[in-house]
């Protein structure tokens, strides 16, 4: 059984169908990553499994149990099984970096305040953040940020984590920071959904990628399948551009 | 002119000022009583308001209506809408109370609104974050958007309160013995009424004037609060 199934999945964004029948499995401990060109709805599937944006026909399915977005406690269980790091980071500004990673497991699932913060620190640490703890989101580097923005997510202990271009706001010399956190969380067996743009990371560190156009999945498999010998012609057209050079 | 000279220290007794003290403080604590407890619902109403679901929707539909009806209604016409309701519930409410629920009644349908701006000027990429969190609609305003939300919401809140000091000499019309109201006596008992109202309008300059100063400080010092905090740090030796 997949760790999350995601089956036949549609979206909306108001009248605008995005997604149209998106399906791909994620094993427990895998990488997988969704690739494609802008405008493919690879962000999209990410925001429909935290309950961002409605799924309107098909399911989602974590450890085979099927996620009813519609009802509240169901959208909580999934959201406390998944958790997402954005584009723009989203650090809460007006709290610092230690504040930031502690709220949600303080506030939301009730947990005694000083074993948190040690928790939390633990992951800063990991992240390479410890000695910033103290520091306000605008006192820090796109990176920074986005590495604390990891440690936030991950103090939540999600089962899966969704990174949605989380290099892609940054500087070029920022983005190997948040890379380099990433590649660790990989080595630890953390099973991650994400999308990227850096075809040379995604190679490296997925089991499995999902190449997505026009909101529907063109291909899966193996990376190195994929990459250099894409079966559908759009594929082939995508990874010519994107990969010469 | 000459009138005005001669009536000067007779007017100017201690009891005339004394009178004048209590209606001013009347004044005051109408406007400050009236203007918080207004703040406060407005926020409840606002937090109620944009809550997501679809049981918020006729909460919706009613706070858009009150806030167009009361801020397209004059505040003497609030003020007599309330005397005579409340009359016919019950006979023996003081007309203060009355005075202070009009007030209420106005500063919500005001402060709903600039409530509503100091929270859609937080991105909403700040609540989104705080939802896949799995935190309530009531944390994330409480911990993370109203506290960005203040720096917008409270200048021009503070501001309506203030403008709100002169705006409540409409009560005199109702009888509450608050500075207009004594004004008039005064006047009735003969003084000039230049003198008299001459006095009364410094009266109430005197109240608003350092309130509003108060308030340009409050703005500046909320205007950039974590580029001020960074600025001691540096002057820190």
């Amino acid at each position: 059984m997949p760790h999350l199934a995601v089956n036949d999945v549609y979206a909306k964004y108001g009248a605008l169908e995005v997604l149209h029948g998106i399906a791909f499995e994620v094993d427990r401990g895998e990488v997988v990553s969704l690739v494609g060109p802008s405008g493919s709805g690879k962000s999209t599937v990410l925001r429909t499994l935290v309950g961002l944006t409605p799924v309107s026909r098909g399911s989602v399915e974590v450890d085979g149990t099927s996620i009813d977005y519609r009802s509240g406690r169901a959208l909580k269980a999934a959201r406390d099984r998944m958790a997402i790091v954005f584009q723009q980071y989203n650090l809460f500004q007006n709290m610092n970096v230690l504040r930031n990673v502690t709220l949600a497991p303080t506030k939301v699932k009730g947990r005694n305040r000083r074993e948190v913060e040690e928790e939390a620190m633990e992951l800063l640490a990991l992240v390479g953040m410890s000695d910033k703890a103290g520091a306000y989101p605008d006192e820090l580097s796109g990176g920074q940020q986005q590495r604390v923005a990891i440690a936030r997510a991950l103090a939540l202990k999600p089962d899966i984590l969704l990174l949605d271009e989380v290099t892609s706001a940054l500087d070029p010399e920022l983005v190997n920071e948040v890379l380099d956190a990433i590649r660790r969380l990989a080595r630890e067996g953390m099973t991650m959904l994400l999308v990227s743009h850096e075809m040379a990371f995604v190679r490296e560190v997925s089991s499995k990628v999902v190449f997505m156009d026009k909101g529907r999945v063109v291909e899966t498999g193996a990376p190195a399948r994929i990459f250099d010998a894409p079966e559908s012609d759009r594929a082939r057209d995508f990874f010519g551009k994107v990969l010469r050079g | 002119m000459e009138r005005i000279l001669s009536q000067m220290p007779e007017f100017f007794t201690w009891a005339n000022l004394a009178l004048l003290g209590n209606a001013a403080l009347m004044t005051l604590s109408m406007t400050l009583l009236g203007c918080l407890v207004g703040f406060a619902l407005a926020l409840a109403l606002v937090m109620l308001r944009t809550a997501p679901g679809r049981w918020a929707v006729p909460l919706r539909v009613l706070c858009i209506l009150y806030v167009e009806v009361f801020r397209r209604i004059p505040f003497l016409v609030v003020i007599y809408l309330v005397l005579f309701f409340i009359q016919t519930v019950s006979s023996d409410t003081s007309l203060f109370t009355i005075a202070v629920i009009s007030i209420c009644i106005y500063a919500i349908a005001y402060t709903a609104d600039i409530i509503r701006g100091g929270i859609e000027s937080v991105p909403h990429t700040q609540i989104e974050a705080a939802r896949a969190m799995n935190m309530s609609h009531l944390q994330t305003m409480w911990h993370t958007i109203l506290p960005q939300a203040w720096p917008v919401i409270l200048p021009p809140a503070l501001a309506f309160s203030v403008s709100f000091i002169k705006d409540t000499a409409l009560v005199s019309q109702i009888g509450v013995f608050e500075l207009t109201f004594r004004g008039k006596e005064l006047n009735n008992q003969g003084y000039s009424g230049v003198l008299v109202y001459g006095t009364i309008a410094l009266c109430y300059f005197a109240m608003s004037f350092p309130l509003s100063l108060l308030g340009q400080y409050l703005e500046g010092r909320l205007a950039t609060p974590r580029s001020q905090r960074r600025l001691r740090k540096i002057r820190r030796p």
